[in-house]
């Protein structure tokens, strides 16, 4: 490894040969104010256009300043990053950018997290120097995302985000100069492009011109409305994740406040999404060992690998860009909408209300849900299954809102019967997680043997793809994982081309799955804080008694009460879906 | 046209041409022949070479007069277009500027046939490299 | 016998109508009218000696004729064919007559060496090119010299790039060359896009094989066996004719594999940009050649390194490649001898502006200002004043009077505060704002920005607005102040050469011309009369009649008045269209 030695503002400084001005500062603890740099950490993703240049230093012997994010050292390179010339410099080009922004900042949803008034709080902007035209553009309100391109200050991260890794492509900058913007091509709506709703772009957006469509008025107004039921579920990512918004530490498990904060809500069932993914486990597992059995039995029609379902990202990324493949997904719904069936019929009958008396609301990691929630084919007679899906920041300002003391409550129990799950269920919140819980249940339905050792090991892990063959008592079988839709691309083209020979594979379409979602609190592209989501999700796996998704008593009562066997004509009816060739619908006007 | 494969191929193809041009440049041995280039690139297009070109080509075959006439690009006298270059057997080139279809007539009838100077001759104002 | 007569502007201004007169006069006197003919021609260019005469076949040139002249030409030259010797031209440095045009530096100004095939061979003609030595310093390169060799022969010439930048071409070869790829490219930037130049175009369109053939040779030297035409599809003829040019070279074995028989391979390709002005910077070229969206990317890694599909790419100017066949024919040492210390060769303008022969001219280095707007281009249109002339488009700045003694080169250019840029240059004479000037190529950048960094984006913005501000009257001599801040950030944060560049109109205006930029916000006037906004107009009471014509054409009713009795206008209401000054018999309404 070869090394470079030089001096930031009179610190020397050794780094490795290669690394940025910007690095090389921070190593030694300066750090360069900048808007639009972005690591993603162990994605070797860099988002690093050198576009907003307020990252600007000196360095001796250059006649310009230099973007540190995109300078690379120099042996004894002399850099200043604090020099009048800088401090001028940057502060003039920030009075520039906020010379065309809104300033709206009292009634912004980015407020008080807003990258942009922070920069200009730390550089003591009082005043803009600078009068004349904003750029105006028409809002776009898709189901999920609201893009308020009069704020966008063209860093590029969503860009990045949505074409280097998650491969989507419906954001590309458009337009040149003073009008240049980001946004799906021809200026259409989000809705029409290619856009899978993964809210990849919203999480890295350092300014409210990406945000997700907020819901928290709808669930005030219902939970203010004596004559409904209001049915709450809440997916396994975001317990370990809410804290990190009352200011704990990332990885704290939170689950036991979380439900105590919406019963204070004033929810009237406290239920988990934990139960349905044990649902989904017994849909999904049913499923692939059937198509394995077929398989196996030497049928050449059944078509292997099997893919999971369950994220609504990655539905909406098949529907529209691979729709020759669409018979190859699993046909279960979403745990989210698993529930929300299950909550309006059994959970209904069970509490004798009609099934327009109830409003199911989802807490979901995820603004896909949002969208996944409002399609047609989850509703009966015009009423959806789930009625809102909020993001784990949504729930948060809610909280905040009613003024509930969020750290300081108890600890408290989901209800019954839709609160109880098992560890395998938790555990769909971290990328490799519903694929584990899927293998610890067909194993044992397979081979009619226990399992001794429940922690499949060799399926966790932070890697982009990750195989790893599963002993099913003598019959191989191969697993495919991949999280970032890029990834699951690989994956697809593969399977296209014929060259996969995975049995099933995983997706999830956020980098590390759930946990990682685009309706989490913002991680700002650190992954160590995806990894300690992580560990708290094994964490709560472990700690759960039963830890396979066949054992939760109330999903064998479930069966048992109404919904008969795994894919009995009423579970097709209520738990599974089919899917539709989207790209027909992406208009290029 | 075969390929010039070898350093020798063009060597000799290039003498051979050399003569042909020479022609033009020179006017040895083409007695009889009138060569007439009109600047061609977009602003002599743009200012009307075009018809120009075609006027030169249409009435010199019916006056009976045995000229060349080729395109060629642009002489750089940008204001004037469209420029033509005759050049009279035996004789330096001349440039005419602002060449229109009446114009062009009065080249043909007075220089071309009998070397009388018209109005418009654009004096050449630089070196080539050989100079 | 002929007698050429100077019919351009500049001499005409000297009287040369007169002095035909009298010549056709003369001869008819002498009835030699049938024998010699008196011919009026274009602009010599030699405007500073004017009116001249040139004498044929004998090439005689007279200069500083009068009309009264004529006579003696006429009984001396013409009839006993005796040289007039006090009308001859004086050699300012060997103090000596000089008799014949072709003996007079003037004529050596301009010298032909990217432009030796323009105007002379028919573009689509490969045969016209090889008898022109087309393809001769291909097979000298391929068959005489290592890749090392040549690129050595094009650092001793010391040509620069002629796409703006002046990077020595050679040592570009030279960085692409001593990368290892398994494949590497060219790339001819053929984006030209300065408001008023077509060099570039001119020379495509005139002799497209001459860039093709360096290219041949630029992909031996660097071991690149591809080639890219990055052309602006608004150029359509010059993509038809390299295109044919191509045809016709691989036809004739002179581009695709095993060329000459000499186991070198290389073809081309064209690719066609869609008029972004920023398209011209390489990182930029580059992207839109690869289909992504044409922005630039911050340098290191140079294309040399990382270019065209990431892989190691030359990419050289039009101009640039034109130099190159001449190089290897002549020899570095007669190139380099062309020229000043630093910047050798030739380099080709694209005339414009108020002067009398716009054109495309091409003139060793160091030739000065003065000579090429006085001697070649023939002076100031209509006998005004010289006010400034703006270099390098709208990357460069205005200069002024004192200035035109500078010899034009890269680097002279830069320290006077301009620059050579891509060889644009637009003459401003007495009638032209320099604040409109500034804010019309701020318009320019404003619309050509690509929007990727902000202080381009949006500072240029900023500047447009402030300096529309300014042609209205609006700001003080503080706002200046802060103006050049402004330009001095935005030439210090921008990211690629565009932003870095463009305050540079403004700058140099402010420099150069800030009583006119002070009289604009403190006075409320524009000096050139230009600024509408800070216009009057007046109606003399002394000169007003009364007739009410007009009041009667005014379209918007600003004009009041008694009928016989003086008329006035009021300013808030006129919209200064000027229809009143064209109606008025009697020269009552003025413009202040």
């Amino acid at each position: 490894m070869e090394f470079v030695n030089l001096t930031i503002d009179n610190k020397s400084v050794k780094v490795e040969k290669g690394t940025s001005i910007l690095k090389a500062a921070r190593s030694v603890g300066i750090e360069i104010p900048t808007l639009c740099y972005m690591s993603l950490g162990d994605m070797d993703i860099e988002n690093k256009p050198g576009g907003c240049r307020i990252c600007v230093v000196e360095v001796e012997g250059r006649r310009n300043l230099a973007p540190s994010c995109a300078t690379n050292v120099d042996e004894n390179m002399v850099v200043k990053t604090n020099t009048m010339r800088v401090m001028n410099a940057r502060r003039t080009v920030l009075e520039l950018i906020l010379s065309d922004h809104p300033a709206d900042c009292l009634i912004c949803p980015k407020s008080g997290n807003c990258e942009l008034q922070d920069m200009a709080h730390q550089l003591g902007v009082r005043e803009i120097h600078f009068k004349g035209a904003q750029s105006t553009y028409q809002p776009d309100y898709s189901p999920s995302i609201i893009r308020d391109l009069d704020k966008c200050i063209m860093c590029r991260r969503c860009e990045t985000m949505c074409n280097d890794v998650q491969t989507v492509g419906a954001l590309h900058a458009i337009n040149r100069g003073f009008e240049s913007v980001v946004a799906p091509a021809f200026e259409m709506d989000l809705e029409k492009s290619t856009c899978t709703y993964c809210g990849q772009c919203v999480a890295v957006c350092p300014t409210g011109a990406l945000t997700e469509v907020d819901h928290t008025n709808e669930i005030v107004r219902a939970l203010a409305d004596q004559s409904k039921t209001v049915v709450v579920q809440t997916a396994p990512a975001v317990r370990a994740a809410l804290g990190e918004e009352f200011g704990q530490e990332p990885g704290t498990l939170v689950t036991g406040k979380m439900a105590a904060a919406l019963r204070r809500l004033g929810f009237n069932y406290v239920f988990d999404t934990d139960f349905s993914a044990d649902l989904t486990i017994m849909e999904e597992g049913t499923e692939l060992l059937g198509r394995l059995g077929r398989h196996l039995a030497g049928d050449k029609t059944v078509k292997l690998p099997i893919l999971t379902s369950c994220c609504p990202a990655w539905v909406n990324f098949f529907e529209k860009q691979f729709p020759d493949m669409l018979d190859i997904p699993s046909t279960a719904r979403s745990p989210q909408q698993m529930f929300g069936a299950i909550a309006k019929t059994y959970f209904a009958e069970k509490i004798e209300i009609k099934r327009e008396d109830m409003i199911v609301v989802s807490v979901m990691p995820c603004l896909a849900k949002k969208y996944e929630c409002q399609r047609d084919e989850f509703k009966t007679d015009d009423n959806p299954d789930v009625d809102f899906s909020i993001s784990t920041r949504e729930l948060a300002q809610l909280i905040k809102r009613a003024n509930i003391d969020f750290n300081s409550l108890p600890d408290e129990d989901f209800d019954h019967p839709l609160g109880e799950s098992t560890g395998a269920a938790v555990i769909f919140g971290t990328t490799g997680g519903v694929i584990e819980a899927a293998c610890r249940t067909a194993y044992e339905v397979y081979t009619k043997k226990k399992l001794e050792k429940v922690d499949f090991e060799e399926l966790r892990g932070f890697e982009g793809i990750r195989s790893a063959t599963i002993d099913f008592d003598g019959l191989p079988i191969s697993i495919g994982i991949a999280h970032g839709l890029g990834n699951a691309r690989k994956l697809l083209e593969d399977i296209r081309s014929g060259k996969s020979n995975y049995h099933a594979i995983e997706v999830m379409a956020c980098p590390g799955g759930c946990i990682g979602g685009g309706g989490q609190p913002l991680h700002h592209g650190d992954s160590s804080i995806l990894k300690k989501r992580q560990m708290a999700i094994y964490q709560e796996d472990k700690n759960k008694p039963i830890r396979k998704s066949h054992e939760n008593p109330y999903i064998t009562k479930l069966y048992e009460e109404f919904l008969g066997e795994p894919l009995s004509e009423k579970a097709h009816h209520l738990l599974h879906t089919h899917y539709f060739n989207k790209k027909k619908n992406i208009e290029l006007e | 046209m075969a390929k010039v494969k070898s350093l020798a191929d063009l060597q000799k193809l290039k003498a051979d041409l050399q003569t042909k041009v020479d022609l033009r440049e020179k006017g040895e041995g083409a007695e009889n022949l009138v060569q007439i280039k009109v600047a061609m690139a977009t602003c002599g297009i743009a200012s009307g070479a075009k018809q120009v070109m075609e006027f030169f080509m249409d009435e010199l075959e019916k006056r009976n007069i045995e000229a060349v006439v080729t395109q060629t690009g642009c002489m750089g006298y940008c204001y004037a277009e469209p420029t033509v270059e005759i050049k009279l057997p035996n004789q330096d080139p001349v440039v005419f500027g602002d060449v229109d279809i009446k114009k062009a007539d009065e080249i043909i009838e007075k220089y071309v046939k009998t070397g009388e100077l018209v109005n418009g001759i654009i004096p050449q104002n630089y070196n080539t490299i050989d100079e | 016998m002929h007698l050429l007569v100077c019919g351009g502007t500049g001499c005409k201004a000297s009287a040369s109508d007169a002095l035909e007169d009298k010549l056709t006069k003369e001869l008819e006197e002498k009835s030699l009218q049938d024998e010699v003919q008196v011919v009026k021609t274009g602009c010599f260019g030699f405007c500073e000696k004017g009116p001249i005469v040139k004498v044929l076949p004998d090439n005689t040139f007279y200069t500083q004729v009068k009309p009264e002249d004529a006579k003696t030409i006429i009984e001396e030259h013409v009839i006993k064919g005796r040289k007039v010797e006090r009308l001859l031209y004086l050699d300012p440095e060997t103090k000596m007559h000089v008799t014949d045009s072709k003996h007079m530096g003037f004529y050596k100004k301009q010298i032909r060496v990217a432009l030796r095939n323009c105007g002379f061979i028919n573009p689509e003609s490969i045969e016209e090119a090889i008898a022109r030595d087309g393809y001769a310093a291909l097979a000298k390169v391929l068959t005489e010299m290592t890749p090392d060799q040549a690129i050595q022969e094009i650092l001793d010439s010391g040509l620069r790039g002629r796409g703006g930048g002046g990077f020595p071409t050679g040592l570009k070869w030279k960085l692409t060359a001593k990368e290892k790829a398994d494949q590497k490219y060219v790339v001819c930037n053929a984006d030209e896009g300065d408001p008023g130049a077509f060099m570039d175009r001119s020379i495509l369109e005139g002799d497209p094989h001459s860039v093709i053939e360096a290219m041949a040779i630029n992909g031996y030297c660097t071991g690149a066996t591809k080639g890219l035409i990055y052309i602006r599809a608004e150029y359509p003829l010059a993509i038809t004719r390299l295109k044919i040019a191509i045809d016709q070279a691989r036809e004739f074995g002179l581009l695709g594999n095993d060329i000459l028989g000499l186991g070198f391979d290389f073809d081309l390709e064209m690719r066609y940009g869609a008029g972004a002005f920023v398209c011209g910077e390489e990182t930029a070229l580059i992207h839109s050649m690869e289909g992504e969206r044409g922005e630039p990317t911050f340098k290191p890694p140079f294309p040399s390194v990382e270019g065209y599909l990431k892989k190691p790419t030359n990419v050289n100017n039009v101009e640039t490649y034109a130099n190159i066949p001449v190089i290897f024919l002549k020899g570095a040492n007669w190139f380099n001898k062309i020229g000043t210390e630093k910047s050798k060769g030739t380099k080709v303008f694209a005339l414009a502006g108020k002067i009398n022969n716009v054109g495309l001219i091409e003139v060793p280095m160091g030739t000065t200002l003065r000579e090429v707007i006085y001697e070649i281009g023939g002076g100031i249109k209509d006998g005004k004043k010289f006010k400034a002339v703006q270099t390098g488009g709208p990357s460069g700045g205005c200069l002024t009077e004192k200035h035109l003694d500078t010899p034009i080169d890269f680097d002279n250019l830069i320290a006077v505060g301009s620059m050579m840029g891509s060889g644009g240059m637009i003459v401003m004479d007495e009638d032209d704002c320099m604040v409109s000037m500034a804010k019309f190529y701020l318009e320019f950048t404003v619309e050509e920005s690509c929007g990727k960094c902000a202080p381009c984006r949006i500072g240029n913005k900023r500047l447009h607005e402030q300096l529309e501000l300014i042609t209205k009257g609006i700001g003080s001599k503080a706002d200046l102040e802060k103006l050049r801040d402004l330009c001095n950030v935005i030439k210090d944060t921008s990211l690629c050469g565009l932003g870095q560049t463009s305050p540079n109109p403004v700058l140099s205006t402010i420099d150069n011309f800030y009583d006119e930029y002070l009289a604009h916000v403190e006075d409320q006037k524009c000096p050139a009369g230009v600024c509408k906004d800070l216009m009057q107009y007046v109606i003399s009471h002394d000169e007003c009649v009364g007739c009410t014509a007009c009041a009667r054409v005014c379209p918007v009713g600003a004009i009041a008045g008694e009928r016989k009795g003086p008329h006035t206008i009021d300013s808030a209401i006129c919209i200064k269209c000027g229809a009143c000054i064209e109606k008025c018999k009697f020269n009552a309404i003025s413009i202040q």
